[in-house]
């Protein structure tokens, strides 16, 4: 291609190879039965919050919080079906169904609350892991202040090497590929830590204990 | 640029720099040593990463080539550039061919080497730092003093001072929620904007095409999904060679940077936004850049200098960095590894000072969590800085030798390889020594400056262990 | 590590111990003699080679270090009072002949170097019988002694099973005290910064006495204390044990 592709790759070729290491062994941690605990612990550590619910509770569990932070107006795909289970009772919910460069205003300025799904979870660090699609774009888990996510508990993995290796994400990565522990947040002014600097200034994980 | 001796002593004699870095550096030690109590853990960890990163810069040539065709099957269009001049211009055109005229910034140091702002500037393009740090320190028009927290060197209520005069409606506040929160409000519009995003990356990994950033605010994430256009300057380095080198990679980097067990986000980029895609930019651009790379590359033993994942650990555990800061150091990367890094990208002819600026207290080289022997390439940089010979792989090698100093070194070597000359030499020492008059020694009279003066013994160690007895039989 | 206890063992005195303090050597080799060792001290030694080393003259290092190969050839344990010098001949001589005939020579020589507390804690085993009065002291490790050498603990043992003496913690212990070898004159401003440091962190012990196992060091920290009137002094270990068994 370019020249500056070439000189590059000559001059890199040009040099004495070196001896290519093995990979040696690491065993990430792994935690068993307290999975859970440790994945509470480590995103409450980081000012996140994860609430234990149910395929039955979620929805309600839901509305509720939405209601003490007082949120009238959230984003979630629409298969959540969250408008039915709320039957007017709950906040208006928005679909992102549009290109963001139609929906960037309401995005930036109206959507208290954006609600998506996990894709898994991993226990050693309080990680979500988040696969964006057209359903439940990118930006959903990013501009609103509040972001609510939902967890299937037996999504939740021990360590990001076992996750990786048993969805076989080598094999095809979406377009973008996330992991969210916690809140935004800087320590930029001092170390001192702040919330939202960017992105939500709340991280709340709904983890369905029976799926 | 040379001239960092001449440079510290602004820095050593300003206590309140000297307080902020102090009290940034300790807390950074303390909560990195936090994440890595268990040893036996922490060598394995580190073992594995420095693995990954020493394949990457063994494989390099193979590695960028993979790279560049899983990104451009991936649909991200690549550029090579072996100077920052010829990144800046694949910027510009990529901007102008966009028609952008807005630019927003996650943190990069790459783009800092090419001082991609002002190019752009020049251009008529505003470029707009997102990151609070970075942008702190544009409102300041100063340059990053730490390559992981830009505006460490200032403090709250110099931040206060800055946003109170540069941000509309915000009076003085050193409440750091209420700062934060301003920096939102007046970065939102600027993200909503922008024309496009420009980012560094932390690993972009071969075997898949995959552009991957780490960042606790959201910006980095905002930057890369917001605008339409996305470009992500990074240099030839740094690369991963498979997704599964990542885990370890990702659990050394932010631990040893600032002692957090993951990033907030960490944010995965393997496609523009594809058809029935609601949000992402619809066109990604990497540009790799050398500048300088290829040659460290050259050398067997320099090389090592390329694995480094900038972490900033070796700065933050630097008794020189603690004390001088990052601006002393004049270049873009300050503490060790920019001590090791400045002078082979830039030669030893305008850098050759900074090897020398260091203990070899090897606090760096116990941290690094890529294990670079950074003591050992500084002491090699200190000899190709003197090196007449030519044939060294470093540009400027030789430009510091002095006809005096080798001579003296040579004096030095015969003195204790000849042992009649040694017996000789320390004997008068020890008789004599103390009688030289300090002012025509300066080396010493720098030494007493601050100290009392070094006592000759009367009688060597030599001289003693004979009489005692405990000579050869 | 030998598994058996050396009958002969040779002592390294350093550059700077023998012209400045040898004292401390002289203690060095009392204290391993009263273990029931033999110690030679070979007059061909010299120096280590660490200063043209680490100022990037290679070949002048080498002829230094070829020097004390040569100088040292029974193959006895060669014990140093230095973790500095030390650790240059334990890991940077084999480094130094890397791709040379002696490389051999040079990793069988770096393999019988150990550091004086770490051979007295280590390979001696030794117990020390305190007769000195009540006294209070702080430790400064060198930091080659603590990472080319691995030595933090030992001399802190040592220090420990003295019953009259109290260890006081130094709060910036694994800071270096800013001596550097030619460092202390090439940048010379920050150098005095890190040793005013140094001093006023030991000074924080409140004890009279800082004691390490690198004279370099305490030539730098001591000299600093005497001329700013700091009330502490500072002496190496060796020659303090030795004070102190004697009572
Ligand atoms: S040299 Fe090592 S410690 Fe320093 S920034 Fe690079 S990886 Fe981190």
């Amino acid at each position: 291609m370019s020249e500056a592709r070439a000189n590059i790759l000559a001059r890199l070729r040009a040099a004495r190879r070196g001896a290519v290491p093995d990979r040696p062994d690491w065993t990430p941690p792994a935690y068993g039965p307290d999975r859970l605990a440790r994945f509470r612990a480590m995103l409450e550590a980081v000012h996140g919050e994860v609430i234990e619910v149910t395929s039955a509770t979620w929805t309600e569990r839901l509305r509720t919080l939405l209601a003490e932070r007082g949120v009238t107006t959230a984003m979630a795909a629409p298969d959540l079906g969250l408008d039915a289970a709320w039957a007017g009772r709950g906040p208006e919910v928005v679909a992102y169904d549009r290109p963001v460069e139609a929906m960037k205003d309401r995005l930036v300025h109206d959507i208290q609350a954006g609600i998506t799904r996990a894709r898994a979870g991993i226990a050693e660090t309080g990680t979500l892991v988040l696969w964006p699609d057209a359903a439940e774009p990118r930006l959903l888990s990013l501009l609103p202040p509040l972001h609510v996510a939902l967890l299937r508990l037996g999504t939740l993995a021990d360590n990001l090497s076992a996750l990786m290796a048993e969805q076989n994400w080598a094999a095809g990565l979406p377009t973008n590929l996330l992991l969210i522990s916690g809140p935004s947040k800087t320590a930029d002014i001092e170390q001192t830590l702040a919330y939202g600097v960017h992105g939500p200034k709340e991280l709340v994980v709904l983890v369905l204990t029976d799926l | 640029m040379g001239d960092f001796t001449a440079r510290a002593p602004k820095a050593l004699n300003d206590p309140t720099l000297r307080r902020n870095f102090r009290r940034a550096m300790d807390g950074l030690m303390a909560k990195r040593a936090l994440q890595f109590q268990d040893r036996d853990a922490w060598d394995a960890l580190r073992a594995r990463g420095a693995a990954a990163k020493a394949r990457v810069v063994a494989r390099l040539p193979e590695l960028l080539e993979q790279l560049e065709a899983r990104l451009t099957a991936n649909g991200i269009r690549v550029h090579w550039a072996e100077t920052t001049a010829q990144a800046n211009a694949i910027v510009l055109d990529i901007l102008r061919q966009a028609g952008a005229r807005t630019v927003i910034k996650g943190k990069s140091m790459v783009s800092e080497e090419m001082e991609l702002n002002h190019h752009l500037e020049a251009h008529g393009i505003a470029a707009i730092e997102s990151d609070l740090g970075e942008y702190i320190i544009q409102l300041a028009g100063e340059a990053p003093s730490h390559i992981v927290m830009p505006c460490i060197h200032k403090n709250k209520a110099e931040i206060a001072a800055l946003f109170a005069e540069n941000i509309e409606g915000l009076g003085y506040t050193e409440d750091v929620d209420e700062l934060t929160a301003a920096a939102r409000r007046a970065l939102r519009g600027r993200f909503a904007e922008a024309d496009a995003g420009i980012s560094g990356v932390n690993f972009a990994v071969a075997e898949t095409g995959t552009l991957v950033l780490v960042e606790n605010e959201g910006n980095g994430r905002l930057s890369t999904t917001l605008p339409p256009l996305h470009i992500a300057v990074m240099g030839i380095e740094k690369l991963a060679e498979r997704l599964d080198d990542l885990p370890a990679l990702l659990a050394l980097l932010p631990r040893s940077a600032t002692g957090q067990p993951i990033t907030t986000y960490v944010n995965m980029i393997s496609h523009p936004r594809r058809d029935g895609e609601r949000d992402g930019p619809k066109a990604v651009h990497v540009v790799l850049l050398d500048s300088g790379r290829s040659r460290v590359h050259a050398d067997p033993e320099l090389r090592d200098t390329l694995r480094c994942i900038r972490c900033g650990a070796c700065m933050n555990h630097c008794p020189v960095y603690s004390r001088v800061g990052g601006h002393t150091y004049k270049f873009v990367y300050p503490g060790p590894i920019g001590k090791i890094l400045t002078p082979q990208l830039e030669g030893l002819d305008c850098a050759g000072d900074q090897p020398h600026a260091s203990t070899l207290c090897n606090a760096c080289v116990e941290v690094c969590p890529v294990r670079i022997p950074i003591a050992d390439i500084l002491v090699r940089l200190r000899a190709e800085s003197i090196d007449p010979s030519g044939s060294a792989a470093v540009k400027g090698a030789g430009s510091m030798r002095k006809s005096l100093e080798s001579l003296t070194w040579k004096g030095w070597a015969l003195m204790h390889s000849v042992p009649l000359l040694h017996r000789l030499g320390t004997w008068a020492l020890s008789r004599l020594g103390n009688l030289i008059p300090a002012a025509a020694l300066p080396p010493l009279s720098t030494w007493m400056r601050v100290r009392s003066r070094p006592v000759f013994a009367p009688k060597t160690l030599h001289e003693l262990a004979r009489e005692k007895g405990y000579g050869n039989e | 590590m030998p598994a058996d206890r050396p009958r002969t063992v040779y002592f390294f005195g350093t550059c700077v111990i023998d012209l400045f303090y040898p004292g401390a050597g002289l203690a060095g080799m009392e204290l391993l003699k009263r273990q029931g060792v033999r110690v030679v001290f070979p007059p061909e030694q010299s120096c280590c080679g660490q200063p043209a080393r680490n100022s990037g003259y290679f070949d002048e290092a080498r002829a230094v270090a070829l020097r004390q190969m040569r100088a040292f050839p029974e193959d006895w344990p060669i014990v140093v009072p230095s973790g500095s010098c030390a650790g240059m001949m334990k890991t940077h001589y084999p480094d130094l002949f890397d791709g040379r005939p002696q490389h051999d020579q040079a990793r069988a020589f770096a393999a019988r170097v150990f550091e004086l507390t770490d051979f007295l804690v280590n390979v001696l085993d030794v117990r020390l019988d305190d007769r000195g009065p009540p006294l209070a002291v702080t430790w400064h490790g060198s930091c080659h002694s603590m990472r080319e050498m691995g030595v933090v603990d030992q001399p802190k043992a040592l220090l420990r099973q003295l019953a009259n003496v109290t260890l006081v913690e130094n709060p910036r212990e694994k800071e270096c005290c800013g001596f550097g070898g030619t460092f202390s004159v090439r940048q010379p401003e920050i150098s005095a910064a890190m040793v005013a440091d140094k001093v006023a962190a030991l000074e924080e012990t409140r004890t009279a006495r800082v004691v390490s196992g690198d004279c370099g060091c305490l030539m730098n920290i001591t000299g600093a204390m005497a001329r700013s009137g700091s009330p502490m002094g500072g002496q190496h270990i060796a020659e303090f044990l030795l004070e102190r068994i004697d009572g």
